[in-house]
């Protein structure tokens, strides 16, 4: 009895130790990168070509300077990134939300042809109607605007589908019940009791929808063509060809290091929010 | 069927139900923060940051323009003022837009934009967008054809091709190009260019559609000190002497190669020397050929890279530039004149161009390599103003010779490049002193743009970029052919072979 | 009493059945003007000959099924389709080993692992990060005169620059491993949801008739988590097959080399980008109908090993 105890214990330790390697070595595997990237957006061009260090070089302020000074729109690129992808997560989330109370709340005749539907089309990949998208966009004048990046977003079948499912164990019939017996619209009803009760289920989901916008490059590079009007991963992504930067890595760095450094900040606000709601609700599941 | 697959989304989706546990908090911050950033941005929109500039600027330069008359640009300018009020200039990178920041009277910059300016009360846009993949070309052909019934502050006034397409915009029909007639541009007005640099862009009709300031003949860009420690001299002609030919440059690579350096930063570099010299266009009608040049090239290089004189980077590229630098162990680069003034980090400290240690001869073969030309588009609410850069840019001797003082640019004035060369206190500084006019006028007088065609940028890149896997040895050269045949054919469906 | 409730209640439903209908009203507009619009003019531009050739529109002339003819009798689609997968593979077995690992470490409360939060941020950091950004960062660090190569060389291990880029094995696993770290975390965190929601008593039980901590993986743990599974799969497939960021960015379009790392969607987007609307059309098409197929065939698979 002793000794097997005595086992165990020993072999959950080895387990345990196994574990913290493994999970030191994979958060070394994501952290590196970015801390190559810091190192070497401080490092001027010269000493890039010079091979790597691990220590921080003092050129930060000149490349900030130059990536500014360069004709890299970059802060523009930053604030159209901005506008669309938040403009995107609130239309996202408060239309989804509108379309799934829709199929939750109501009876009608062709609503489960609907919900049925939407299912169907969620897992059509948005690429494979870029191309009548962006003929339509054209022939409606709006190519080179920010609302064919904007307005699709209302329309969002796995959003829809979240909020559909958070529904069901989140919105009793009875309290919408109980407002229109006092009299509320439906609209009202809508906003000013569904939306609150849905409040966990957005900020999810207004997080996922936001990444998704940011992130986006294949869209915005057929959509955008103006220089101040481009977002940031286009911007990145002309880093790559020839023209630009006259090759100053350490601005290229410095670029790079602009447009993610920002969002890792605001995750680390939110992570609590994100990751650690994890736990709970499943617990409270 | 239909239940099942529900039924696993719906446990999926449960499971990111359970996400959502305490993010109440998270969509309180989130979203009032989205209407405060968005609010500010929206302020920010507007392009017109220019006003204050505009209002400050005009004492010194722009109003004497206005009352003197006289001169021929205060007139034009004057005349400029009751055009558009919007000059939108297309490009593909910064060069010309330093040329008219720095030499065309009147223009002045935006401190709060790179990419604006002013010309009297005339505001310029560069429009920049880079060349890669037919990009840019991609962007004209969409917007040039609709360019007349485009609003007024959107018009196209001016938009710069390189040789490499300049045919396909010279030949467009209709018209994109506004020819000199139009422009009112005469010929005596430009007699003192280079016969090739008007070739070019001459149409089948014989009409001249768009000028350059630049002859862009093209050289061999040594490093001086490699030349001195392996070659025993860094005196042009002796140089020249080690790579008269491709047999002798070859065999100069196998003694720069037992030194520790590379002949050549990649097999890219001298590609445009053999691509000059070949005997027929890229395209036939509408038929592909690879010219003998273009695969003694091919055949050349991989010697050349089988044997590790050199490597296979993409032009431009950082691994290529890392020869600017003395770390880098380049020996040369092929190239014009803009190369070595507007790319070879020469204002960057530790740099070979820096420590005025390139030096310049011809070459195995005589070559050119760019030049950028300026055209007029059809549609322009600005042709005063436009036909006033035009001209100023590319035939006022004194504005020539300051981009030659302070750009070291070879322009396009055999007059001005004479006087140049004949001027023995005349140096570069990144050449070492060295006056590189005499060779870049000889060598612009042999420039032959008989063998180009509408689709020389992207046959030269797809052909580049599909044989570097043959160099590296991971495909056969047929099949870096074939590669090479995909690609063009994605870029222009219509060729054949 | 309740019973009648209820039917108080349906009967105020079907009184408030029209703003069913308006509710959804924004969601059917923009879908139907922004994809079913596009979708099926995608389809019809797929009959045409319909291109641009420099300033000249060719075109639209109706030629029926032969830019299906032309893209399927060409070896190169097929060849892109490998690629996707290949790369696809690289990135997804590793990242559902190092899930279900991550996860089930993190849901055994034997081991009572620390900073739990912490690890768990960081894993999840990486999706959050622009891929386009990632791609362009991981080309300059994985350069032939990078700084990866370069710490290579200082520390011996390699005499000449390896060229990771020039490589079809390297440049797929780079592609691959990318994926690999921007996706781990997510599904680690999807997985451990999961495995979170099973009823500890199964556990408890199973522990008490002796069962060791692998056999509770992989007889209860495993077989409750397949809807999740399914659900990972899936999703992560269609993901991979609209794989473009990455690769795109990497090679700069060019799908070097030799075109080993063309991706379907880049191949797509190198049509649209020259404005060859017909190949496109087609090559739209086909990409949906693969989609469809792979997303039955996945499903049919993973459900007939559950009966």
């Amino acid at each position: 009895m002793d000794s097997r105890r005595l086992k165990r214990g020993s072999s959950v330790t080895t387990r345990r130790i196994i574990a913290y390697i493994v999970l030191i070595f994979v958060t070394v595997l994501c952290l590196f990168w970015f801390y190559v990237l810091f190192i070497n957006a401080t490092r001027s061009h010269s000493d890039l070509t010079r091979g790597f260090t691990l220590i921080p070089g003092g050129y930060a302020l000149a490349n900030w300077k130059s990536l500014m000074g360069s004709t890299q729109p970059v802060l523009s690129g930053m604030r159209n990134s901005l506008i669309i992808a938040i403009s995107a997560a609130v239309l996202s989330t408060y239309f989804s939300t509108m379309t799934a109370y829709a199929i939750h709340a109501y009876e009608f005749k062709i609503k489960n042809a609907m919900f049925t539907f939407i299912l169907a089309v969620m897992m059509i990949p948005t690429q494979v109607v870029a191309l009548g998208f962006i003929n339509l966009m054209g022939r409606m004048k709006l190519m080179d605007t920010f609302v064919p990046l904007i307005i699709p977003a209302i329309a969002a079948p796995a959003t829809f589908f979240y909020m559909k499912q958070y529904m069901e164990s989140a919105l009793p019939m009875a309290l919408l019940e109980a407002a229109r017996i006092d009299g509320s619209g439906e609209f009202r009803t809508f906003n000013s009791i569904v939306l609150p009760l849905m409040k966990p289920a957005i900020a999810v989901q207004a997080i996922f929808a936001f990444v998704a916008s940011w992130n986006n490059y294949f869209t915005p590079a057929l959509v955008l063509t103006t220089d101040k009007k481009k977002t940031l991963p286009i911007l990145i992504a002309q880093l790559r060809s020839a023209d630009f930067l006259k090759f100053d890595m350490g601005q290229v760095y410095m670029m790079i290091a602009f447009s993610i450094f920002p969002v890792i900040i605001v995750y680390l606000i939110l992570s609590k929010h994100i990751v650690g709601g994890v736990a709970v609700g499943a617990v409270k599941g | 069927m239909k239940k099942k697959i529900v039924s696993i989304m719906l446990t999926a989706a449960m499971t990111a139900t359970l996400l959502a546990g305490c993010g109440g908090a998270a969509a309180d911050t989130a979203a009032p923060a989205a209407a405060d950033a968005a609010a500010p941005a929206d302020e920010a929109a507007p392009a017109d940051e220019a006003a204050p500039a505009d209002e400050a600027a005009p004492a010194d330069e722009a109003a004497p323009a206005d009352d003197a008359a006289a001169a021929d640009s205060a007139a034009d300018t004057a005349t400029a003022s009751d055009e558009g009020k919007v000059l939108n200039i297309q490009c593909w990178n910064e060069e010309f837009k330093s040329r008219v920041t720095d030499h065309y009277p009147g223009y002045e910059a935006d401190a709060s934009d790179p990419n604006s300016g002013k010309i009297g009360d005339v505001t310029v846009k560069w429009i920049i967008t880079p060349t890669d993949d037919n990009a840019y070309q991609n962007h004209l052909d969409e917007i040039l054809p609709t360019n007349e019934s485009a609003a007024a502050d959107d018009k196209v006034d001016i938009f710069l091709v390189e040789a490499d397409y300049a045919l396909k915009y010279v030949n467009a029909d209709p018209a994109v190009a506004m020819s000199m007639d139009d422009l009112g541009i005469a010929a005596a007005d430009i007699s003192d260019q280079y016969k090739y640099t008007q070739d070019i862009v001459t149409d089948t009709n014989g009409k001249l559609r768009g000028l350059s300031w630049q002859a862009c003949s093209a050289g061999l860009i040594y490093n001086r000190d490699i030349a001195k420690e392996v070659l025993g001299t860094e005196e042009p002609e002796e140089v020249q002497e080690k790579v008269k030919d491709w047999a002798t440059f070859n065999k100069t690579a196998e003694d720069l190669k037992k030194a520790g350096y590379f002949v050549e930063s990649t097999v890219n570099d001298s590609y445009r020397v053999y691509s000059n010299n070949v005997s027929k266009p890229w395209v036939d009608g509408t038929t592909v050929q690879i010219d003998p040049n273009i695969e003694k090239w091919v055949e050349d290089s991989k010697a050349l890279v089988d044997a590790k004189e050199t490597n296979t980077y993409d032009l431009w590229s950082d691994d290529w530039n890392k020869g600017f630098y003395p770390e880098g162990k380049v020996f040369a680069y092929f190239g014009p004149a803009w190369l070595i003034n507007f790319c070879m980090a020469a204002d960057t400290e530790g740099s070979v161009a820096n420590a005025g240690r390139w030096g310049l001869c011809v070459g195995p073969q005589s070559f050119y390599w760019g030049g950028t030309w300026i055209c007029g588009a059809t549609g322009t609410d600005n042709p005063t103003l436009v036909k006033d850069i035009m001209l100023t840019m590319t035939t006022d001797k004194a504005v020539l010779r300051e981009i030659v003082e302070k750009d070291s640019d070879c322009v396009n004035s055999p007059s001005l490049l004479g006087e140049l060369a004949a001027d023995t206190s005349f140096g570069n500084k990144i050449l070492g002193g060295q006056n590189p006019y005499k060779q870049l006028a000889d060598g612009a007088e042999k420039v032959d743009m008989s063998k180009i065609s509408d689709y020389d940028q992207g046959c030269n890149e797809s052909f580049q970029a599909a044989m570097k896997d043959y160099f590296e040895g991971k495909v056969d050269y047929d099949k870096a052919v074939a590669n090479f045949q995909t690609a063009v054919k994605e870029k222009y469906p219509e060729l054949s072979f | 009493m309740d019973g009648g409730k209820k039917k108080s209640g349906s009967s105020n439903v079907v009184k408030y059945n029209k703003w069913g209908y308006i509710f959804l009203l924004p969601f059917m507009i923009v879908y139907a003007v922004f994809q079913l619009i596009p979708f099926v003019s995608t389809i019809y531009y797929s009959f045409f000959e319909n291109y641009r050739s420099g300033l000249k529109q060719i075109g639209p002339n109706f030629i029926g099924m032969e830019n299906y003819a032309t893209l399927l009798s060409n070896a190169d689609i097929w060849k892109y389709t490998e690629n996707t997968f290949v790369m696809w593979i690289l990135g997804f077995i590793p990242q559902i080993i190092v899930s279900l690992l991550l996860a089930a470490w993190f849901s055994d409360p034997s081991l009572r692992i620390k900073g739990q939060r912490f690890f768990k941020t960081v894993i999840y950091l990486p999706n959050l990060i622009m891929a386009a950004a990632f791609a362009m960062l991981f080309f300059t660090l994985f350069a032939d005169s990078g700084p990866i190569n370069s710490m290579l060389m200082q520390a011996g291990l390699i005499s000449e620059p390896y060229k990771f880029m020039s490589n079809t094995g390297s440049a797929r696993m780079l592609v691959g491993f990318m994926n690999f770290l921007m996706w781990f975390g997510n599904t680690t965190i999807l997985l451990l949801a999961g495995m979170m929601g099973i009823d500890t008593s199964l556990f408890e039980a199973a522990e008490v008739d002796g069962a060791t901590s692998n056999q509770i993986f992989w007889r209860i743990t495993m077989p409750l988590l397949r809807p999740i599974f399914v659900f990972v799969l899936i999703t992560s497939l269609i993901g991979g097959l609209q794989m473009f960021d990455v690769p795109q960015i990497l090679t700069a379009g060019e799908g070097a080399p030799d075109r080993t790392t063309m991706t379907l969607i880049m191949f797509l987007n190198k049509h649209l980008f020259n404005k060859n609307y017909g190949m496109s059309g087609a090559l739209s098409v086909i990409l949906l109908i693969v989609t469809g197929i792979l997303s039955f065939a996945v499903y049919k698979f993973t459900s007939n090993q559950n009966d």
